[in-house]
């Protein structure tokens, strides 16, 4: 018995901040599933990824902030985040804070090496091909931007989701269009970003499924409270909460049912 | 100097491009055209990715060895009997051209489509020396009937819808019969041929722009769909090649590489209806063609990028897909961006050419989705340079004060966990209690931005880590 749980890989979860400070329940969701997939987690201590000071374009702060994570994260074998975003953010740009630095860039490059989004740390580095879970009704499927064209993060979640029991996927028009979030794009140009994410809301209503998923809790947050304050009935929830039959907690910006 | 610039208020633009109705329905049309159409006749070619890869590299390889080709280029063009002006500037490039056109007393000068001639607005100043300019490519022509300027940069009147354009063909062209049918689309394109057949005729110069110029012949190479380039071309005594530096390819089998990307990226075409190329004046023994050939080449800020960070955005062969898989531009159209040029290579390109403190909005409007890297014929990695250009923007302290400010905030607890720890655990038990009957605010202090638009969840309680932490301990 021993033994056996020496062998298993050590994964640090990154939570993310949106889900440390949102939506917890994202976090535990992730944690039981690298568990199911063989994996020991431990959460070290975390505030970000660095990214909305990377976007806005102060380097010496996401260095800053790069160089905490990489301390924090120094004795596991993976590093995994329930999000595209900011998982793209620690594998693809945190090595490029550190070009031209020889010994530093060579600590990024073996950091972004342990980096995974959590889905398709899941399906390609573990191998899953199927959850135990259970989920009652249709769902639609967000590609969030960074998940898809900086990770290639399609088809695993799809394919999870399939052996969900009870569950059917309507595919909307468009998914890998982005929702108009964009980090600081959301508030800095909040009429643009207002206008995409309503031809999102709509494509989101017109696949007829009854919640919205996604890997990215911004995006989530974004498509959510759009669909709220349009007044339609789509519950919004993360990927990772259907995965692990986790969906106790109310969807995403909706109240706790009174009992 | 160059077009009048509106970057400035580009949020200002981008409300009111927001609330025009027919722009909204018009830019539909961009959606709808141009994504389906390349995507499937890229998937059609299994070489596509290889050729992307091929075509970064070829024009790598001429940017890193510019002077030579440059060099080469004229040598041939001379050869041919041609002539190779360099304009450092916008003003040059103008003055240039108008010195050619006074030379030979021109009056009316034809126009085949040219973003450069855009660039440094030289319609007026052929306009104000006397001349007329005649846009023979129908979208330019369209948008000079209304006074406007392109929308995009390859399909410049793609912010009209057709009643627009009938409406303006029946305003202006008052010789013809007011009953006649101008419904379909095609209608409109041949009135617009009858009347563009007489100014050919009776054009003396023929300015055209150049989507290539070959180092080893002295060749330009452009690519039409209507053939006005050809008639531009060939019909005046005079031709004028206008055209930036960094359209140089080194060879003719280069570029035959990168017309195979051109099209398919652009329209979704295999290749354009006509690709034309012109080496020199008329020989003794052709059959038409133009007296004189002159080439302008336009550096205006150019060799200023060569060898440092926004190099890789000279590679751009300006086919329009970034623009035309860009939210952003689907959202606010081309006219938002207030200049030249639009989308994600406007976006990395006009702050190089006109000033970052001019053009700064433009590389910050964007979400930084990535579709536009994804689909660049020569890999230009667009939301990277628009990074640079914020990081550039952030040193100099451009950018607004309460983002500075705010980020400063984030960025302080951000590098503090323990104190970030303790300022949010607070703050998200104060949050949820207060969202927790509705599960969302409708309105939040400091969030306008936000709650403008959409509701904002009410966080769930503890943090994650607190929690966390919790259940460890009890399990320990
Ligand atoms: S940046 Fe790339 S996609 Fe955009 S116009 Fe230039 S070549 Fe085309």
């Amino acid at each position: 018995m021993a033994t056996m749980i020496d062998t298993k890989p050590r994964v640090g979860l990154f939570a993310t901040c949106l889900v440390d400070l949102i939506r917890p329940s994202v976090g535990f969701a992730a944690a039981k599933l690298i568990e199911d997939a063989g994996c020991e987690v431990v959460v070290p201590s975390q505030t970000c990824c660095g990214q909305p000071a990377f976007n806005s374009g102060d380097r010496a702060t996401s260095r800053a902030i790069a160089l905490q994570v990489m301390d924090a994260f120094q004795g596991v074998d993976y590093v995994v985040a329930p999000s595209g975003s900011c998982a793209g953010m620690l594998k693809k740009h945190v090595p490029e804070l550190f070009e031209g630095e020889p010994d530093l860039a060579r600590r990024a490059a073996a950091f972004s090496a342990k980096v995974h989004e959590l889905v398709s740390f899941l399906v390609d580095v573990r191998g899953v091909t199927s959850v135990e879970a259970r989920f009652d009704g249709s769902v639609t499927y967000h590609d969030s931007c960074s998940g898809l064209r900086e990770l290639g993060v399609k088809t695993q979640p799809r394919k999870l989701l399939e052996s969900v029991d009870g569950l059917s996927i309507s595919e909307m028009r468009d998914p890998d269009v982005c929702c108009g979030f964009g980090g600081t794009f959301a508030v800095k140009y909040g009429e643009i970003s207002d206008a995409i994410v309503a031809k999102k809301a709509e494509n989101v209503w017109a696949s007829e499924a009854g919640t919205l998923l996604a890997g990215d809790l911004g995006c989530l947050m974004n498509m959510a409270g759009k669909l709220q304050r349009q007044g339609r009935e789509v519950k919004a929830r993360h990927v990772a909460e259907v995965l692990a039959g986790m969906t106790d907690e109310p969807a995403i910006g909706e109240p706790a049912e009174k009992v | 100097m160059t077009l009048h610039v509106t970057s400035p208020a580009f949020k200002a633009n981008a409300h009111e491009a927001l609330s025009d109705e027919a722009l909204q329905r018009a830019l539909t049309n961009v959606e709808k055209g141009f994504i389906g159409k390349r995507k499937k006749v890229a998937d059609k070619l299994p070489e596509f990715e290889a050729l992307r890869d091929s075509a970064r590299d070829i024009k790598n390889h001429t940017l890193a060895h510019l002077d030579l080709y440059l060099e080469a280029y004229e040598a041939k063009v001379t050869a041919a009997g041609g002539h190779v002006h360099f304009a450092p500037t916008a003003a040059d490039a103008s003055k240039i051209v108008l010195d050619i056109c006074r030379r030979v007393g021109a009056k009316v000068v034809t126009k085949g489509k040219s973003m450069i001639s855009e660039e440094i607005d030289l319609n007026t100043h052929i306009e104000a020396a006397g001349m007329a300019a005649v846009e023979t490519d129908l979208g330019e022509y369209i948008i000079q009937l209304r006074g406007e300027t392109p929308s995009h940069i390859i399909a410049p009147a793609v912010h009209l819808n057709r009643d627009q354009v009938e409406a303006d063909f029946r305003r202006v062209h008052t010789d013809l019969p007011d009953d006649r049918d101008l419904q379909a689309p095609e209608s409109l394109l041949a009135e617009a041929r009858g009347v563009l057949r007489k100014r050919f005729l009776a054009a003396d110069v023929g300015i055209t722009g150049a989507n290539f110029l070959v180092a080893e012949t002295g060749t330009s190479i452009i690519v039409t769909n209507e053939g006005n380039g050809d008639l531009t071309q060939t019909l005046p005594k005079v031709h004028i090649v206008l055209a930036s530096l960094e359209k140089l390819v080194p060879t003719l089998d280069d570029v035959s590489q990168m017309l195979r990307v051109l099209a398919r990226s652009a329209t979704g075409q295999e290749m354009s209806v006509y690709t034309t190329f012109s080496t020199g004046p008329r020989r003794p023994d052709d059959v038409d063609g133009p007296g004189e050939y002159h080439v302008v080449l336009l550096d205006n800020g150019r060799s200023s990028m060569l060898g440092g960070e926004f190099q890789d955005m000279l590679r751009c062969i300006r086919c329009g897909a970034c623009m035309n898989h860009c939210p952003v531009y689907h959202a606010v159209g081309g006219h938002a961006y207030g200049w030249v040029y639009p989308g994600p290579m406007g976006a990395v390109l006009s702050p190089s050419l006109i000033g970052v403190d001019k053009a700064g909005h433009l590389p910050n409007a964007s979400t930084f989705c990535g579709r536009c890297e994804s689909v660049c014929p020569v890999r230009i990695p667009l939301p990277k340079l628009m990074r640079h250009w914020r990081e550039r923007e952030f040193e100099r302290n451009l950018s607004p004060a309460p983002v500075r400010y705010g980020l400063k905030a984030w960025g302080f607890f951000a590098r503090r966990p323990a104190l970030y720890r303790l300022a949010t655990r607070a703050a998200m038990t104060t949050l949820s209690l207060l969202g927790r009957n509705k599960g969302r605010f409708a309105k939040l202090p400091l969030a306008g931005g936000w709650t403008a638009y959409r509701d904002f969840p009410a966080p769930e309680g503890k943090t994650f880590q607190a929690r966390w932490k919790a259940q460890q301990d009890k399990r320990a």
